[in-house]
């Protein structure tokens, strides 16, 4: 049984049918991408695998659970996480702070024990610093744990974003163009640690991307979105080769 | 590194308290060596609960990041509410202190649970639309309060919002809300040193709620709402935590008000816009945010007309120019670099010694 199990996912907004059909099916383990020109809807499809949106129609999900139509913060329970493409921190906190945000539903104290300062209040804080330091180690910004996230550089308050999505603990990473104003250098950088985070964490990864270096180096599999449908879905060599996939991004 | 983050807000925190504590003594040996004017000591307990006013309020707007215009309404129903408990009760707990603090607890709650009903609906909203329905509920709470009419009598309680005798108070009775002449002869139960006592209550709070798992939730709500929900955080939850508690904090301060007043009435200048407006002026001038800042602007800028008062014909201009001193150094850009500049220098020397 696929991990993530999408079937016919389609939503118009006005008479635009912005996803038509959307399917995939993505295993345990994989690194799979989703491209397509821009407008294309991919961004849609993050939206509706996340609650933002719910679809007109079809099914997602998630272990075999259904999770269609549920919101926001009980699908981050369920267990997918995802970064945006506009980077979106919380800015006037600290680093260590953004990701102990997203450790949020897994370390909990009453209001009360944290107003009163309970001895409770201060081995969970003690243990959720912990475990955000670990976090921060492995995308090295555990020197900046104390910055504000705003004044971090570009690449790393990318970076940030996955270590925070990674501290709800999902099960299903999804990354919106994480490469996006990057140079080839940080890019480079960038595919180690998603290869990493896959590795290390046991993740499955679904990302959104336009560096076809980035892509062809880490997806093993690709779906290729155009005017909201599927254009070709399979393996990524199999389809950047694909003739139409090539039209659709290179025009005629 | 870790321990040193803490230490830093356990460090600032004390800071806070101890300017506090500070000013509490620095008031108490000027008023016993005689110094003090009958004015200035007839104005500590109303700028004690303009501190716990500002702090409160900072909560809302510079921790949850939404606008009210409406706090002063929430400090009418503290106030109104705690002071007609005391009326009720003056001749059955004699007790001051037990006294104040069951009205403390009432009014704190009364606001809360009001702060909580008037949130509900309006939180949905945002930025200018939440302030000016925030405003319009302040007033509401106001103008109700001025056409209420509560007797009492040997066989309960009469309610009427026309006039005090369409209550039908038997022989005996005695009217404790009378409309806009409000409330008369609330015991005087709070004082300076009560005052102080909430504000550090007050400030414990908001700072341990600042630096808890729900003012994180509560601050990624303010910086960015689309992401927290994505983390999972229950954005409703939250933001309604922060008002309520927000709310009854101004309660709390409404409590201090009242019990200092003999006679407490609800005007447009202690319960209604004008109020809410200077709570903000406090806030926004000590620095959205910055709950330290929100006690000092406060205390200098209720203190600052009072001072000035021998300058008669100067004195408004001087407060406009302390205003517009204090927002420049606060919010110019230029201003905020020259501070960070200064503030490295310090620690660079410090680590050189």
């Amino acid at each position: 049984m696929a991990l993530l199990d999408v079937e016919n996912l389609s939503i118009s907004f006005g008479g635009l049918r912005a996803v038509d059909s959307f399917s995939v099916s993505i295993e345990k383990g994989q690194l799979y991408g989703l491209i397509g020109p821009n407008g294309a809807g991919k961004t849609t499809v993050f939206n509706l695998l996340t609650g933002v949106y719910a679809p007109d129609e079809g099914f997602i999900r998630l272990n075999g659970k259904d999770i269609t139509r549920l919101k926001t913060i009980e699908i981050n329970k369920e267990g997918i996480a995802r970064t945006f493409q506009n980077i979106r921190l919380f800015k006037e906190l600290s680093v260590l702070d953004n990701v102990k945000v997203g450790l949020h539903n897994r370390y909990k104290y009453s209001t009360i024990e944290g107003l009163l300062r309970l001895p409770h209040y201060f081995s969970v804080e003690k243990q959720m610093n912990e475990r955000a330091m670990e976090l921060l180690k492995v995308f090295d910004l555990d020197q900046q744990a104390d910055y504000l996230a705003s004044n971090l550089p570009y690449g790393k308050q990318r970076k940030l974003e996955i270590a925070r999505a990674l501290a709800t603990d999902p099960i299903l990473l999804l990354l919106d163009e994480p490469a996006a104003g990057m140079n080839p250098n940080e890019t480079k950088e960038l595919m180690e640690t998603i290869r990493f985070v896959r590795d290390h964490f046991d993740m499955t990864i679904l990302l959104i991307e336009h560096d076809m270096k980035l892509v062809s180096g880490i997806c093993e599999e690709l779906t290729v979105l155009n005017f909201g449908k599927i254009l070709t879905q399979g393996k990524t060599s199999d389809v950047l080769n694909d003739p139409e996939v090539i039209t659709a991004y290179l025009g005629e | 590194m870790k321990s040193l983050k803490n230490n830093k807000n356990l460090y600032n925190n004390l800071i806070t308290i101890g300017i506090v504590v500070v000013g509490y003594i620095l008031v108490t040996i000027l008023s016993a060596a005689g110094v003090l004017s009958n004015l200035l000591q007839g104005l500590l307990v109303p700028l004690c609960a303009y501190i716990i006013l500002a702090v409160s309020l900072n909560l809302t707007v510079g921790i949850l990041g939404e606008l009210s215009l409406g706090h002063a309404g929430f400090m009418c129903v503290g106030a109104f509410t705690s002071a007609f408990f005391s009326k009720c009760t003056q001749n059955t707990i004699t007790f001051a202190p037990l006294r104040f603090l069951i009205a403390l607890l009432i009014g704190a709650a009364c606001a809360g649970v009001i702060g909580f009903l008037i949130g509900m609906p309006v939180l949905r909203l945002k930025g200018d639309y939440l302030a000016i329905v925030t405003l319009a509920f302040g007033e509401i709470i106001k103008n109700i309060v001025n056409v209420l009419f509560i007797g009492k009598d040997a066989k309960g309680f009469h309610f009427s919002m026309k006039d005090s005798l369409s209550l039908n108070l038997e022989e005996g009775g005695d009217v404790i809300i009378n409309g806009a002449q409000g409330i008369t002869g609330t015991p005087k139960d709070s004082n300076f040193t009560v005052g102080v006592i909430l504000i550090i209550l007050t400030l414990l709070i908001v700072l341990n709620l600042i630096h808890s798992r729900d003012g994180r939730a509560i601050m990624s709500i303010r910086d960015n709402l689309i992401a927290a929900e994505s983390v999972g955080i229950h954005i409703t939850k939250y933001k309604l935590m922060a008002f309520t508690i927000s709310a009854a904090l101004a309660g709390t301060a409404g409590v201090l008000y009242s019990h200092n007043l003999n006679s407490l009435m609800a005007t447009p200048k202690n319960f209604g816009y004008n109020m809410s407006i200077m709570i903000l002026v406090f806030v926004v001038l000590g620095g959205i945010g910055n709950i330290r800042g929100s006690v000092i602007a406060a205390v200098v800028l209720t203190l600052l007309p009072e001072l000035l008062r021998g300058l008669n014909d100067y004195r408004m201009l001087i407060y406009s120019i302390v205003l517009i001193v204090m927002m420049l150094y606060n919010w110019a850009p230029n201003m905020i670099a020259f501070r960070k500049k200064l503030a490295n220098r310090f620690s660079r020397k410090k680590e050189v010694a």
